[in-house]
């Protein structure tokens, strides 16, 4: 066994992996905020009294949910210039991670909407707020302060799949490590330490969000 | 150069999800089981023993897939085992799922009442026998919906063995995309074999839930 761990090899590019990290995060915050957003008219929506809308909502839902994200970016990749929709990489990266946690967020936010108990909107009724103004004021924050650990564990396996996303050129975090491995044949402690930052990133993640969620629904979150 | 007809990239591809299928196979029985052993170390009464199984939970339920697939792929070799992309990928993924089944597990091992181990444990049964008689019989009825709903997810999760190389649906779309630039259909297709392989397990996992539900009422 000649085989030696060295790292020392990775130390200059060290401004890559702070261009990649950019990258992964600014892609997860994009999706997080479309996706979210989203996910909040369409579980809103789900309860129309349109039955095509309840239909074609849990058919996206359906579709999204049971099919792989790396299908579904390639998908828009390279089937949707057929078209005639020409998207860059790193567009059709963001829109695949957002098309793809929209479809999670919906059924999150869907199941927090049905715990909020019906009296909460009857009464935000009784006292003469508008329909729409009972929902955004009442139900809603009701709603994602029930789920909002799920959202936040959504976000995360979000940014932990957008590694996928080096696949078809976006120059993130995976695609960094990919490269510097073809130039220093080090893979396995290339991708180790990309790994770590991964879960650095996930963990200091889920964190944020939590504290960040504590002074959102003050005294809400359980 | 050849034609290929709609059929021949259809053939072509549900020919190629026999590999999804069998990758999900092996990753599925080899993570049970390995998720069944950490199951009884994580319940078991050693502290470091949990708190190991934890640790290496986390590991994976926090970190890229892709990534585990590389160091595997890249981490085998340098232990002295020649490693084929699916060699890499289904020891990867058995990781992977032992690690998400375990943790699933555990959560319904944990909502049987403290009762039951303190009435077994009162019959003089040991830690195993408590597990085998007693606790497990009950919470296998709590694990089979999620553990369903997880079959799913590991399929969907076959699909990146196609980036170290591994002939499943995924990379054979890409070479038939390759091939007869239609990536729309392709793709399509793709997704809709995917579909048709998850939803049904979706569907069964939300029916057992709901019986599930309605029993325990």
């Amino acid at each position: 066994m000649g085989y030696r761990l060295d790292f020392g090899a990775l130390a200059q590019y060290l401004g890559l992996f702070l261009e990649g990290t950019a990258v992964t995060l600014g892609l997860t915050a994009v999706a997080s905020a479309l996706g979210i957003g989203l996910g909040i008219a369409g579980a809103a929506a789900s309860h129309s009294k349109y039955i095509w809308v309840r239909r074609l909502i849990s058919a996206y839902v359906e579709l999204i949910r049971n099919t792989p994200f790396i299908v579904q970016m390639f998908f828009i990749f390279f089937g949707l210039p057929s078209l005639g929709l020409r998207l860059s990489a790193l567009q059709a990266a963001a829109l695949a991670m957002t098309v793809n946690l929209t479809a999670y967020a919906i059924e999150i936010v869907r199941a927090g909407l049905e715990a909020v108990p019906r009296e909460q909107s009857e009464a935000g009724r009784s006292m003469g707020l508008r329909p729409l103004l009972v929902f955004v004021l009442i139900v809603l924050p009701q709603a994602l302060a029930n789920v909002y650990p799920a959202l936040v564990g959504q976000i995360t396996i979000t940014m932990l799949e957008s590694a996928v996303v080096s696949q078809i050129a976006v120059v993130d975090l995976t695609h960094v490590a990919d490269f510097i491995q073809s130039r220093n044949f080090r893979s396995f402690e290339t991708y180790l330490i990309i790994t770590l930052i991964y879960l650095a990133l996930a963990v200091l993640m889920r964190r944020m969000l939590a504290l960040a969620g504590r002074g959102l629904f003050a005294g809400r979150v359980r | 150069m050849t034609d290929f007809t709609l059929w021949d990239i259809a053939r072509n591809l549900l020919l190629a999800a026999r590999w999804t299928l069998l990758l999900s196979g092996i990753a599925f029985a080899g993570g049970g089981f390995f998720g069944l052993v950490l199951l009884v170390i994580r319940t078991s009464r050693y502290k470091w023993a949990r708190a190991a199984v934890k640790l290496y939970v986390e590991l994976f339920q926090s970190t890229p897939l892709l990534m585990q697939l590389f160091l595997v792929y890249f981490g085998l070799p340098m232990l002295g085992i020649d490693v084929s992309a699916w060699l890499a990928a289904a020891v990867c993924l058995t990781l992977y799922s032992s690690a998400f089944l375990t943790d699933i597990w555990r959560g319904c091992v944990e909502a049987i009442p403290r009762g039951q181990w303190d009435g077994s444990a009162s019959l003089g049964l040991h830690f195993l026998a408590q597990l085998r008689l007693v606790i497990l019989p009950q919470a296998t009825r709590m694990a089979i919906p999620p553990t369903v709903g997880f079959l799913v997810q590991l399929v969907k999760s076959t699909a990146l063995a196609s980036i170290v190389g591994y002939h499943e649906l995924t990379k054979t779309a890409q070479i038939l995309t390759n091939a007869t630039f239609q990536p729309f259909v392709i793709f399509g297709l793709v997704a809709l074999i995917y579909f048709a392989i998850c939803y049904p397990l979706t569907r069964v996992s939300r029916r057992l839930e709901w019986q599930l539900a309605k029993s325990t009422r």
